[in-house]
Formats: C-alpha cells, structure tokens, sequence
C-alpha cells in the first residue's frame, strides 16, 4: 500500500489544474492578445495587471481585508471551539446529542438566509464596513464545524490521559495548555484550516457587510467587472493573487494537514 | 455539581459566539415571517400569511426542485468521484503531501474566483471549454439549459470534489493495516475489500462530506451567478437567487423570511436523518 502510485489521481490533478494553469496565463497576456483567439500560452508577457493591483491601494487592500477578517475569523473559531469540543468529546451531560446536533444545525444554514438580519443588526450597531463584522459572520458556519473536528480529533486520545494529568496536578486550564493542545496540534491545523477555507471563499456576506474600508478583494472584483467588462487579463491577475494566499497557506501548513490526515478521525 | 460547572464553562465561549453570530440573526427572520413591515422599522403581525403566499407560488417551487436537482447531480457525481480518487490516492510519502496540495487549491479558491473563471472558460472566442466543445462537435450554446447545467456541475465538482477526496483519504488513513491483512487471508479481492472493509469505515466522513456538499449546493449563489445570471431563462435560477431577489433586492423582508424558514425545516429534516445515521456510530467508528 505504501507510496503506491497510481495513475488516477495524477490524471485528476492534472484536470484541476488545467483551469488554474489557463488562468495564470491570461493573467500575463495583454487584452489584445486574449481577445485576437485561443493561445496556450502568453506570447507577450505582460506584467503590466499586476504591477497595476499591487500598487493600487484599492486594490490591494482587498486581499488585506480578507486577511485580516479571515484570520480574526479562525482565531475566534478555533478559540471558542476547542474547549467546547473537549466538553463534548468527555462528558455526556444532559441534552449532549441535541446541542451537538442544534450546533450543527447552523452549520447548514446558508449566508442567503442571514444576510438580511445581518446587514440590519451590524448597521445598528454601526460595524457595517468593519473586518470584525465579517468575521463575526463567520463564526456561525465556522464555529460548529470546528467543534466537530476537534471533537474527532480529542475523542481519538484515550481518556487515560486525562486522569494522569488530573493526578499530576493539572487543572482544566493547565490540562489544555500543557497536553491536550500539543496533542492534538495537528487536529488545530486542520480545524484551522476548513475554518479558514470557508472563510476566505465567502463572498455573499464579506461582500454585503463591507462598503470600503473593510472590502474583500472578491467584492472589489465584482465591482471591477461591473464597470469594465472587456478588463479579462486585470481581472484574472487579480483572480490569481486571491489563489494565492490559500495556496501559501496550504504549503505552510502541509505537514500538519498531512499528519493530520494520517491521524484520521478527522471529522 | 463541579463538573456541571465545568461542562457549562468550557461550552459558554462557544455558546455565546453561537448566540451572536446564528441564534440572534436566526430569530430575526422567524420574526420577518410573521410581520410585515413598512420603512424596515415598523413591524405588524401578519401570521402565516408570509408562508402561505411562499407556499402558494409557483416560482418558489420551481426554484426549489431546481436546486434539489442541482444538489442530487453534485453529490452523484462528487461523492463517487471523490471516493475513487481517495482510493488511488498513495498512502504516504512526498507525492500524497503534493497530491494533498494540489488537490487542496480549488477549495481555496473564493467563490467569485470560481465563477469568473468558469464564466471566461465558457466564453466564446476566448474560453478553452468552449473551445473544446466546439472541438469535439458537441457546440456551446449558452441558451441551451443542459449545456448550462453541465458547465455549472462540472465547475462545481472541479471546486468541492477535492474535499471529498480529502475527507475520504483522511478516513482511509484510520482503517488500521490488520483489516487488511486479515481480508487477504480470506482471499477477499479488491471490490469485497472496498464493500466489507473501506465503504463501512468511510461512512462517517462520507456522512459529513455529505452533509457539507448537499447544503453548500443547495444554496450555490455566487459562483451560478456570476456564470449564468440564472439563465438562460430561470433554468439556474436556485433557491438562493430567489430568495436574495426577494430579501434584499425587492426587500420583501417577510416573504424571504417565510422562505428561509421553510428552507430551514426541509434542511432540518435531512440533516437529522444523516446526523441519527451517523451518531449511534460513532463509538465503534473510530
């Protein structure tokens, strides 16, 4: 079984990456050449998108502020999610299932059914416009869905350690701090990064909560393409940098998705 | 009594995050379901008229079987799909942590990202799916609904297969190497290793990978969108459209009140059927 290769998935991979590669393509190619017919390559390499994205601070700022919403958004997530994770995982307390499940259950609710509450409630307390406002939308499909994989993750440690740690001396607090987040570190690479995935990828409610100063790169996009739709080259360098940050975020945390893939229970 | 406290301390953050970010919201649009409102700031009880007019419209269930049909096509495709490339996949090693990375972009590519580029690729004269239809003789009509649900199904499996894939491996990295060797012994080949051995244990990822694909395609909104502008006619007009036309952009608050609960309940229905599915397993499982 063991580094076996097969042919499938590299032949899927190759698939998904045909759309990425042409993309990236028309990202250095110049409107004229885009619009002269089908090339498989940029025959004249322009950098011209670029330079243009990364030196206007209208656009630019779009990929900041979904940073900045994103991971104020997992730290939230994952914060609140591991200690109500190891509740459920290690105690069956009355009304356990029908929480876990109610939990769950906003989970599958869609940012279309929350967006007008939303944009009521956050105009009233006038954090339209702000990355705390976004993020804090989030946590509704970010928060369960953490709890559900920590809580695969923690149920995976025997209960053994809990008790030698309890006779060692470790409170509750001590307990999370010293053993059971070491433990289960790449279980928080995980949850950390769906978290982090859903976040990013929203566009509906990051889009509607934000005007200026907190606008994600996708809302600006939108916009973008509203007032010049011949733009296609500007457009996909701009589509490019927002695969960007997800893709140094997956090589940064590749190790830790791996092991904790390989730990299994993930979900 | 301690470990009550205890119990409510580690749950409470949680909770109260819950509370700001779903429940609070959640409760404003029961409440625009059995209100009318005039300005957006006074608000008179109406009762179930709200549902009874949802109910009654036809657009409402056209939309819905459009996007129980679109969710029943992603999961026939992605969920097998998903399974078969989990499957292959190299257990570990350098080329599984590559597989992992390259497998992982498209689920991190924003939803607006996704849309553009499926609406270039099927765009004429600039589109390398469109050329490739033309190419094999088959012709892309945008006006033709099944060559449009096509390009919406195959950009949506191009975006979420790879978290089936993902949660799938996962979950076969966890079936421990003696279930194996004993089905060797037994002389099982592949497919009764796959049916006896891989398919049980898989289905506790199965169910959340599930889960996750049915109702983020139920309400696909943005990456449609952008591609099809639910065209050509109402044919990718999804429930979501419908109910963000009437929320925020007729701002029928209670209508699309009316219609999120719904949604809501039928929601509800399926996820606990999976969640009573999944939960009795649990404990073996892992």
């Amino acid at each position: 079984m063991k580094g076996r290769m097969s042919i499938a998935p590299l032949v899927y991979v190759a698939l998904l990456m045909t759309p990425v590669y042409w993309l990236v393509a028309m990202s250095f190619k110049t409107n004229a050449e885009i619009g002269g017919g089908l090339t498989f390559y940029p025959h004249s390499m322009s950098l011209e998108n670029y330079a243009l994205i990364l030196t206007d601070p209208d656009w630019y700022m779009g990929y900041v502020n979904a940073i900045i919403y994103v991971v104020i958004n997992v730290v939230i997530s994952v914060s609140v999610a591991l200690p109500a994770a190891y509740a459920f995982s290690r105690h069956d307390f009355f009304g356990h299932r029908a929480l876990f499940f109610g939990l769950l259950m906003f989970r599958m609710m869609a940012p279309a059914i929350l967006l007008a509450p939303f944009v009521q409630i956050f105009s009233d307390l006038g954090l339209i416009d702000t990355h705390i406002a976004v993020a804090v939308a989030h946590c509704f499909f970010n928060v369960p869905l953490a709890i559900w994989i920590l809580e695969g993750f923690i149920s995976a440690i025997p209960r053994e350690m809990d008790e030698s740690a309890r006779i060692d001396g470790h409170g509750v607090v001590s307990f999370m701090r010293r053993i059971l987040i070491p433990q289960i570190a790449p279980g928080i690479a995980v949850a950390a990064f769906f978290c982090f995935m859903f976040s990013w990828i929203e566009y509906m409610l990051a889009n509607a909560l934000t005007t200026v100063d907190a606008k994600p790169i996708a809302g600006i996009m939108t916009r973008a393409a509203g007032v010049m739709t011949g733009d296609i080259a500007l457009l996909s360098a701009a589509s490019v940098l927002g695969l960007l940050p997800g893709l140094l975020l997956i090589i940064f945390v590749r190790k830790h998705l791996a092991t904790g893939f390989s730990m299994g229970r993930v979900i | 009594m301690r470990d009550r406290v205890t119990i409510l301390a580690l749950l409470l953050p949680a909770l109260l995050v819950m509370f700001v970010s779903g429940v609070i919201p959640a409760s404003f649009v029961a409440f625009y379901s059995l209100h009318d409102t005039f300005a957006g700031n006074s608000f008179v009880w109406v009762g179930p008229q709200w549902y009874l007019s949802v109910l009654s419209s036809s657009e409402f269930w056209w939309a819905l079987a459009r996007s129980f049909s679109f969710s029943a096509l992603v999961l026939l495709i992605e969920v097998p799909l998903g399974i078969f490339i989990a499957l292959r996949m190299p257990a570990s090693g350098p080329w599984a942590t590559v597989l992992i990375v390259l497998l992982a972009i498209p689920l991190l590519a924003p939803q607006i990202v996704v849309g553009y580029l499926f609406k270039v690729l099927t765009s004429p004269g600039i589109g390398l799916l469109h050329a490739l239809f033309d190419a094999v003789g088959l012709g892309y009509d945008m006006n033709n609904p099944v060559v449009v649900w096509a390009s919406l199904l195959l950009m949506d499996a191009w975006h979420w297969t790879s978290l089936v894939v993902l949660l799938c491996y996962a979950g076969l990295r966890a079936i421990p190497q003696a279930y194996y060797q004993a089905a060797r012994i037994d002389g099982a080949g592949p497919w009764a290793i796959f049916r006896h051995i891989q398919l049980p244990r898989l289905r506790l990822v199965l169910l959340i990978a599930i889960l996750l694909r049915l109702m983020d395609s139920f309400m696909i909104y943005a990456e449609a969108y952008v591609v099809t502008r639910g065209g050509p006619g109402v044919s990718t007009t999804f429930l979501s459209h419908e109910l963000i036309q009437t929320a925020t952009i007729q701002f029928d608050l209670g209508e699309g009140g009316a219609m999120s609960i719904l949604y809501l309940l039928i929601i509800a229905v399926i996820s606990w059927a999976f969640f009573t599915l999944i939960v009795p397993q649990r404990d073996q499982a892992a």
